[in-house]
């Protein structure tokens, strides 16, 4: 049968478009205008050209944030889908369990950001924090303030108390929308749990877990809210992440032509990750 | 309507121009040959026309940031060597 192509239903996205390019596409357009210029304020400006980009790709301090925050994404994502991907299988599919467990995954996503790191920064002090001053009572030389892995174990912690949630929602939605009928032709084949798993639920879940990895890639990559009030960045350097050494460059230190090439390499780096994660799942789930 | 604080100059003005140039080229191409003419070149999947010129110009800016990291600041070659990459996306991806 021959398609039907009806290019005028493009008009229909036009709001949605305009809505973009005020939020999205005018800023960034001045943030490449500021990457190849200096200014010093009052709207005054130089030309720069590429000059600012060199000193951000000869920079160690932007390429040791750059590993910091590669590896924490991969860090939170290595706990973060498995995590998720048990809970919401061991989640009641019916009864009064249902409501309670979707509410109590709900509680976190439900928080805003900076109360999330105060939360935190008060549990994990050793004088007055639940977490710290429990694990120093148990003898463990717990101090986020001044010991760098106990700020990322810390760190850690939080994303995942924070957004496991959203990926056990997200697998949760996709176990329930499997039918009984796939769990029924498993049973009467005497399929092992490990093959419901890997054969129904998993190609079911294929989906929205494509949706939880790259939300949570990119919103790891993009993290400056919760590090930034628990840590401030610290000890040291060994919590700045990319946006929070970004923060630092434009608005610290008010050089904002080198935090606009910064920017873009940042953004061009989420964007390249961001489009691998999508092929790769998506080739995958089409190879299925 | 004061654009100032927008602080354009021209070099990026041209950039922007060329980037709308050729969405508008890739907006009339699709209306000439509607479709996308989705295929599967050396990546092993499918994609369309948008999709290439997406890979095309995401490259081309890996090219100049590499270019400027690796070699210097005189991106002509870095210019070329993309002109290259995008044809090279266009005819076999």
């Amino acid at each position: 049968m021959e398609r039907t192509w009806n290019n005028k239903a493009w008009f229909m996205v036009l709001p949605v478009l305009l809505l973009v390019a005020f939020s999205a596409i005018i800023p960034l357009m001045t943030v490449v205008n500021y990457s190849v210029q200096d200014t010093f304020g009052n709207n005054v400006f130089f030309w720069a050209g590429s000059e600012w980009f060199e000193e951000i790709l000869h920079s160690d301090r932007f390429w040791e944030a750059m590993a910091r925050n590669l590896a924490f994404s991969a860090i939170i994502l290595i706990i973060e889908i498995p995590l998720g991907i048990f809970i919401a299988l061991n989640m009641p599919k019916k009864g009064w369990g249902v409501p309670v467990c979707l509410v109590l995954m709900a509680l976190p996503l439900l928080i805003p950001w900076n109360v999330v790191g105060t939360i935190w920064q008060v549990f994990g002090r050793v004088d007055i924090g639940l977490l710290g001053y429990t694990l120093r009572a148990l003898g463990f030389n717990y101090n986020y303030v001044n010991d760098p892995f106990d700020a990322w174990i810390t760190v850690i912690v939080m994303d995942v108390w924070h957004w496991t949630s959203l990926v056990v929602l997200l697998c949760y939605a996709g176990l329930v929308s499997i039918p009984d009928a796939y769990y029924q032709a498993a049973k009467i084949d005497g399929a092992s749990r490990w093959a419901i798993f890997r054969y129904i639920q998993l190609p079911k879940m294929n989906r929205v877990l494509l949706i939880a990895v790259l939300l949570r890639f990119m919103d790891s990559f993009m993290i400056y809210t919760e590090p930034f009030v628990v840590t401030g960045g610290g000890p040291g350097n060994t919590t700045t992440f990319l946006s929070i050494d970004l923060v630092k460059l434009a608005i610290g230190e008010f050089n904002l032509g080198e935090a606009a090439a910064m920017s873009i390499v940042y953004f061009l780096i989420i964007m390249l990750l961001s489009w691998v994660f999508y092929t790769v799942m998506t080739a995958y789930d089409a190879e299925q | 309507m004061n654009l100032t604080w927008m602080a354009w100059t021209l070099p990026t003005a041209i950039f922007f121009i060329t980037i709308l140039v050729l969405l508008c080229g890739m907006a009339i191409w699709e209306y000439a040959s509607p479709g996308g003419n989705p295929r599967v070149g050396v990546l092993r999947f499918e994609t369309t026309r948008g999709d290439r010129l997406f890979l095309s110009l995401l490259g081309s800016a890996f090219i100049h940031l590499a270019w400027l990291g690796l070699v210097g600041p005189n991106l002509w070659w870095a210019l070329a060597l993309s002109v290259v990459y995008a044809i090279g996306v266009f005819r076999y991806v």
